[in-house]
């Protein structure tokens, strides 16, 4: 533990930190471009050169060790000509452009030139002009002439991202960032690049130009997309959300964001965005008051539970909701006599409802990830489900942990994955059980009765060894295992794996509100109906909360079928989309820059967020408008004034923990065969499909991830089919069929289909796991 | 992509260095396909990319910071003329215009026959020869007078 003194003051750090470090400790700012707290050190931009007590030369203060009795002065006379020489050097060739610069006014190397910069410059010769280049839709690099050259762009792809899609090319004068040769970049964290960018070369597409960052107010929010919680800053201007940046928080997001979260704003304002309530007269749409509107929801519910009993009606609700949307929406139904409510609108079994002991949660809190030095990951499409802790086990990789995965696919995760079992999804608990086995016997423990008859493999084997030789361990459960036909079963198996083990064991969690929707209870009570039977057996009238059934149900055709046969449909959705074709009403409700509420994480953390800005037009927060259908349908307990009362009724922050539990009680193991006549369809939600709100942001939708669904095989399976790749194909599931394109993956397991859900293009076909059959068109 | 024979040659350098270093070798790599292909094309680089387990782009980073590596298609002959201080002052500029005459090309111009490539150079370390050209990356001529250049000259096919 060196001691060393930092203009004058004394500071004790840890052996092999550097005199940055030391600095940041004591809260003296060292000028800087290239350092970044968590990147690995460049030292290439020299800004952050100070003076070291007998050191013959300024010494770059972030790669500088220090050593036991180091004297650093930063602001020393000497200090101070090397910095400021170091910024005429830099802006040599910068443009100076700061007037049109998207940058201005949240630019380091305009903060730092006010600083260290001369008032004009000496430099008469012609300046260096780099060409522009075209990376994709997200990140812009218009004005590559401004680029210093820091490489945090580059660092941040080999070592955040795990890819490296940018690089610097050539040397000297002619060095530039680019691309590798007109590719584009399609990191799903591309848009951290844009805040690591210290001046404005790299500048965010979608917002440039639309305002100067003095002009926006920064509000505090909670992402609504997958199950981290991500904070967000969004910044504001004239009531609209003009962009999101990240609100560090080193136990959920750090300091980072992914596309999803970041550029997702611009679906909140999309073309069908519903500003005013609608009825439906005689086939024919008409705007209406909410007056109006909320009686003829009234009436209609009513009237089918008069006509056909209160177990006719049936709610859905997206479980991006806010914690108040879903209680309330429950308590209504309850108030009005049905039992039938769902949030988990992608799960195909509900074997284990009635048996949880709580809410089923990650079983760890987030930043625990890191800690693992084992984890195993069954069926989970990590990148495109969950980018940021997909990150976090990336670095944690890098430090040793043995990350196992077993799944239906193998999309490169950018990490090391030491072992891993690729196996079509319904030979997963087959697998699964295997690693149970083989866990089993090298703990000379017994192994349960059920998977006695399970031969173990190799694949099992190599997982079960690298598993028992942590000290601390975690078993994820993703999104396939959670929508998956047995995740009963999947759980079951994950659970006795870390019973074994000692080891920790949740799922993921798909949305933001995974594991706030069981807290607000928005699951069938007893007698009550789960989403697949809601849909199986059509109610007669539907309440839909920020969802689109034929894009967020786990069978799209099912639900299309019966909200075409039913009654009578009430829309509470921010958007038109398809319930122009079946509701009956559409309520204008606010997204979640426009509503206070809570998100409950997967860690089960309860964050509660204001609106950021007013409604548009006239929609309402949904919270308040289930009150006012509340109060309307005369239902007891619906006088709340705000949501935090609301909120504060399903449970208190403090209270959450006690309330999630993963076990299961009264299922018995039951390990489904491996193998089956038929193909089966795997199928992924696209990242920039996973919800309303992204699904109508036009960047991403113009990424590569967001590229139209295509059926992928294996050649071997291809060939088998006579299909060629590339090739259009009828598929069908049931009497559901949709045309795609063929696409060849080696890396599928055979006999497996893999065709994205979640999207337009598959919307007639029937649920995400189950036969699938592929014919030429 | 390469011929066995240029793969034998990078497995002997990737050999040299410990097994999870594998990228240590690009260099070399990258001299061995250029000795094969004449230059080095996308998907040349690719290949290197590919068979070392590296980015593509670290790759052209590598192949774009050194002068021997040429990014695109030269001549039969390569001929590099250093121009850098000493051997300016010693004649270097002129004799790269003598070439440059004699050619009838200039810097980064390839002969209307294929024959030669002019490219002008950095330091070689040999600035006591000055002035200093390096033929096809290989062989180095030092006091390089105008007639010692057409004597050069004559000699590449």
């Amino acid at each position: 533990m060196p001691k060393l003194e930092i203009d004058g003051r004394q500071i004790e750090v840890r052996d092999g930190a550097t005199v940055m470090d030391a600095a940041n400790a004591l809260g003296i700012a060292i000028p800087h471009f290239c350092y970044h707290k968590k990147l690995s050190i460049a030292a290439n931009c020299r800004m952050c050169l100070v003076q070291v007590e007998k050191a013959p030369k300024p010494m770059p203060a972030c790669a500088t060790p220090v050593v036991e009795g180091m004297k650093v002065f930063t602001e020393s006379e000497y200090a101070r000509t090397a910095q400021k020489s170091v910024m005429e050097f830099l802006l040599i060739n910068h443009p100076l452009d700061c007037p049109i610069c998207d940058q201005g006014g949240e630019c380091q190397l305009q903060d730092l030139a006010v600083g260290y910069g001369k008032s004009a410059s000496r430099y008469r010769e012609e300046k260096r002009v780099v060409f522009h280049k075209n990376i994709g839709p997200l990140v812009s690099m218009e004005e590559m002439s401004r680029c210093i050259h820091c490489t945090r762009c580059v660092r941040f792809g080999q070592e955040i991202a795990g890819v490296m899609e940018l690089g610097m090319m050539g040397r000297g004068e002619h060095a530039e960032i680019v691309s590798f040769v007109g590719r584009s970049v399609d990191s799903e964290l591309s848009g951290n690049m844009i805040d690591l960018c210290p001046v404005g070369a790299l500048t965010s597409k979608p917002f440039r130009y639309g305002a100067r960052t003095w002009e926006l107010a920064r509000r505090k929010s909670v992402s609504p997309h997958d199950s981290l919680g991500s904070n967000l800053i969004v910044q504001v201007m004239a009531n609209k959300v003009m962009r999101v940046l990240p609100l560090e928080n080193e136990e959920l997001n750090e300091c980072w964001l992914s596309d999803r979260d970041r550029f997702s704003y611009q679906g909140l304002n999309a073309a069908d965005r519903l500003t005013q309530p609608m009825l439906k007269i005689d086939g024919k749409w008409r705007e209406a008051n909410w007056q109006e509107a909320l009686a003829a929801v009234a009436k209609g519910l009513k009237n089918v539970r008069t006509q056909h009993g209160p177990e006719t009606l049936g709610a859905l609700a997206a479980p991006h909701s806010t914690l108040e949307e879903l209680y309330l929406l429950g308590k209504l139904m309850r108030g009005i006599g049905s039992q039938n409510i769902d949030f988990r609108l992608r799960q195909m079994d509900f074997s284990a409802d009635a048996k949880r002991t709580g809410a089923p949660w990650l079983g760890m809190k987030v930043a625990d990830i890191s800690r693992l030095d084992r984890v195993l990951v069954v069926g989970s499409f990590l990148r495109m489900d969950h980018p940021l802790v997909a990150s976090r086990m990336r670095q944690a990789a890098k430090r040793g942990q043995q990350v196992n995965l077993i799944h239906a696919t193998d999309d490169d995760l950018l990490m090391t994955v030491v072992n891993k079992a690729i196996v079509p999804p319904q030979a997963l608990p087959d697998m699964l059980a295997q690693v149970v086995k083989a866990v089993a016997e090298l703990k000379q423990k017994p192994v349960p009765a059920p998977l006695a008859g399970i031969g173990v493999g190799d694949a099992a084997k190599n997982i079960a060894a690298s598993l028992n030789t942590g000290a601390n361990t975690g078993v994820f459960l993703g999104n396939l295992a959670g929508q998956h036909p047995q995740a009963a079963q999947l759980q079951l198996l994950a659970q006795e794996l870390a019973g074994l083990l000692g080891a920790g064991v949740g799922f993921f969690g798909e949305a933001a509100n995974s594991v706030g929707g069981y807290l607000a209870q928005a699951v069938p009570g007893a007698g009550g109906l789960n989403a697949a039977a809601m849909l199986a057996a059509p109610r007669k009238a539907y309440v839909l909360l920020n969802t689109e059934p034929e894009l967020d149900c786990n069978d799209p055709r099912a639900a299309i079928k019966a909200m075409h046969a039913t009654e009578f449909v009430i829309s509470l959705s921010a958007y038109k989309g398809y319930a122009l074709e079946y509701a009956n009403v559409m309520l204008p409700i606010a997204p979640f820059t426009e509503t206070s509420g809570t998100f409950i994480n997967a860690e089960g953390r309860m964050q509660s967020f204001n609106g950021v800005v007013r409604p548009l037009g006239d929609a309402r927060p949904a919270w308040k408008v289930l009150r006012v259908l509340g109060n309307l349908l005369g239902i007891k307990g619906f006088d709340y004034d705000s949501s935090e009362q609301v909120r504060d009724e399903i449970a208190r922050p403090d209270e959450v923990a006690a309330k999630l539990d993963n076990r299961l009680s009264g299922i018995a193991l039951q390990i489904p065969p491996a193998a089956v006549a038929g193909l089966q369809r795997v199928a992924d939600v696209p990242i920039y499909f996973s919800d309303a709100i992204v699904r109508r942001s036009a960047a991403l939708q113009q990424t590569s991830a967001a590229a139209l669904p295509r059926a992928w095989m294996h050649a071997a399976l291809l060939d088998k089919l006579g299909l060629k790749a590339g090739q259009a194909v009828k598929v069908r599931q049931g009497d559901g069929e949709a045309v795609v394109n063929a696409a060849r993956d080696d890396r599928l397991p055979l006999g497996c289909v893999r065709l994205a859900a979640g999207h337009p293009a598959t919307r007639d076909l029937g649920p995400m796991a189950g036969d699938i059959s592929v014919e030429p068109q | 992509m390469l011929s066995a024979e240029s793969l034998k040659r990078i497995d002997r350098e990737i050999a040299k260095f410990p097994a999870e270093q594998k990228q240590s070798a690009v260099i070399a790599a990258l001299a061995i396909a250029q000795d094969e292909k004449g230059w080095l094309a996308t998907e040349t680089m690719d290949f290197v990319a590919q068979y070392l387990g590296m980015a593509p782009i670290a790759v052209y980073e590598v192949a774009s910071f050194y002068n021997m590596y040429d990014l695109a298609p030269v001549g039969r002959h390569k001929l590099t003329v250093c121009t850098n201080l000493p051997c300016a002052l010693s004649g270097g500029v002129d004799a790269a215009e003598h070439l440059k005459q004699c050619l009838g090309v200039g810097f980064n111009e390839t002969t209307a026959d294929g024959r030669v490539t002019l490219k002008q150079g950095e330091c070689m370390g040999a600035c006591g020869d000055a002035p200093v050209l390096l033929v096809n990356n290989k062989r180095m001529c030092g006091s390089m007078s105008n007639d010692k250049l057409d004597k050069l000259l004559a000699e590449l096919k």
